[in-house]
């Protein structure tokens, strides 16, 4: 397989009861880039991620056909360690869902759970994903302070934290920004900036301009199918079919 | 189309006041039917309690006859067994219920919750008097059997109150544990923590709140029991010294004597009831604090 290729997907379909909502979709996420995936509501695309960390096994009656290709096995497999999966291919929310806990009990939540107890270990390793979600300088002082109590653009900032702090290979974002003001809103496209020198990203975005900002590859979805998937320069600028044209030029979505 | 008048009509106003004095009536008619009950246990029991003084919670022994420098007034052991029992219950009961509202809530298949859910609440429906005659012909020969005594005792009170307390800290705080959103439960699943650790970690604490709250509840319940614990305690007033003695409790005191009691033991009764009323207002007064010292 090619090395700069993080998760390979091949003929993924999936079903809710007998609703086909993918239909045979194959794309190559590549390595440490943003890869924005983007269509009109209900096309898809966030059935299609929630696929890649297995997050629909929390959905009764999926029937799910294909496969994802992620360190050389498929991890639609029965036998995929879901629990170690979903370390390495984390997902943060439309909505920002900070636990009712301490903003650093959010933070060390994750790393606790896998097994991190020394205080100090914890200690580095809060200040290091908050610093890294560019939200260090804004919380440093009042980390013992309920993280409900946060603007919603720093509770999104202190989920990818959170993310951040079980050090995963790929960030899942499911409509990260929907949420948020413009400011907050640009603060994130900011930090994915930042963060895609390490990680992988694949971010799911019904606004264009987000996509055209922020990712090097788009993937536009229709219908449950993928239209096209490019570079995001060719995507917008040379789109090959006269849909995703149609789409992208705003005469639907 | 006829213009309709915007002018008020004094008819309609009439009704919407009626109704209003009508339901401001209940409300203040139930309020008022506490406020007697403690006007009237308070003004029957705080004389004699002022007579007696502080040895009627201190003292051991208790001697009640009819007239009052003829009795000896102290319900010390009864008030230990009260808590005694009330204590141990939710300690039997809380772990087993809260265990209980997680499978349901979070683990049960929706085929065995439509059987178990319907169960549970039964058993709130039982009447008392039935725990306790289950009590009296199950419970207490096996521990006679097993552990020797009367069988009667601290221990077959608990394990009737426990069960008795269930459906209330089991209903409460499985609508907790469900009530709790579903994005915690995806954030906390989505890094990599597995279902119990979810539970343990999130869901439980979040719904910490309703969990506590159905304790008290069933602590309430379990403390203002009478019937099922005058049946199998053994009511002997005093400080049990194992769990295998008999134990007496505040209720089932007043209800085994208030039938022949007179004079000045009538009067202790309606004491010791104000002492029980006082207990259980600093039992859910404490367990309020802590309830909302717990949400953040």
């Amino acid at each position: 397989m090619d090395d700069n290729v993080e998760i390979s997907v091949k003929n993924l379909s999936l079903w809710f009861g007998k609703f086909q909502a993918l239909k045979n979709i194959s794309i190559a996420i590549p390595k440490n880039e943003v890869t924005a995936l983007i269509g009109p509501s209900g096309c898809g695309k966030s059935t299609f991620i929630k696929t890649l960390d297995r997050m629909n096994d929390l959905v009764d009656n999926v029937r799910i056909t294909g496969e994802v290709i992620y360190k050389g096995r498929n991890i639609l497999d029965d036998d995929t360690d879901v629990v170690q999966l979903r370390k390495e291919i984390g997902m943060v929310f439309q909505k920002p869902n900070p636990f009712p806990k301490s903003i650093y009990d959010n933070v060390a939540y994750g790393p606790r759970v896998h097994g991190i107890k020394d205080r100090k270990a914890l200690n580095d390793i809060v200040e290091g994903s908050l610093r890294k979600a560019a939200l260090w300088d804004e919380v440093s002082d009042r980390l013992n302070e309920s993280a409900l109590r946060l603007s919603g653009g720093q509770q999104q900032r202190l989920c990818i934290a959170r993310l951040l702090a079980v050090e995963p290979n790929v960030l899942l974002m499911d409509e990260p920004a929907s949420a948020l003001d413009p400011i907050a809103t640009s603060k994130i496209e900011d930090l994915l900036y930042e963060l895609k020198r390490e990680y992988t990203i694949i971010i799911v975005t019904h606004n264009m301009q987000q996509a055209a900002r922020v990712a090097t590859h788009t993937a536009f979805f229709l219908l449950g199918e993928l239209i096209e998937y490019a570079s995001t320069i060719d995507l917008f600028e040379r789109p090959r079919d006269k849909r995703t044209e149609d789409y992208v030029t705003g005469k639907f979505g | 189309m006829a213009v309709r008048t915007l002018k008020r009509s004094r008819i309609k106003d009439a009704k919407g006041t009626t109704i209003e004095l009508i339901l401001l009536l209940c409300a203040v008619s139930a309020v008022a039917a506490i406020f007697l009950i403690i006007w009237f246990i308070f003004s029957e029991g705080l004389p004699f309690v002022l007579e007696a003084g502080p040895q009627f919670l201190t003292s051991s022994i208790w001697l009640p006859t009819d007239s009052f420098s003829d009795g000896s007034w102290g319900i010390f052991p009864i008030l230990v067994g009260s808590l005694i029992v009330t204590f141990g219950a939710i300690g039997i009961g809380t772990p087993l219920g809260v265990a209980c509202a997680v499978f349901l809530a979070e683990i049960a298949p929706p085929a065995v919750r439509r059987v178990l859910v319907p169960s549970i609440n039964a058993l709130a429906g039982v009447p008392s008097v039935v725990y306790g005659f289950f009590g009296l012909v199950v419970i207490v020969p096996w521990i006679r059997g097993q552990f020797g005594g009367f069988g009667t005792s601290v221990f077959a009170s608990w394990v009737i109150l426990s069960i008795m307390i269930l459906p209330t800290i089991i209903s409460i705080s499985t609508d907790s544990i469900r009530a709790v959103p579903r994005e915690y439960k995806e954030g906390s699943l989505a890094m990599g923590a597995t279902q119990w650790q979810t539970i343990r970690s999130v869901m439980i604490p979040a719904a910490s709140s309703g969990i506590i709250a159905s304790v008290i509840l069933g602590m309430g319940r379990a403390i203002g029991e009478t019937m099922a614990v005058l049946m199998v305690a053994g009511n002997a007033v005093s400080i049990p010294n194992s769990i295998f003695a008999p134990v007496s409790t505040l209720t089932a005191q007043i209800a085994l004597e208030m039938g022949y009691a007179a004079g000045a033991h009538r009067q202790a009764l309606f004491a010791m009831g104000m002492v029980l009323f006082v207990v259980i207002m600093i039992l859910t007064g404490l367990a309020n604090l802590a309830s909302r010292r717990r949400v953040t």
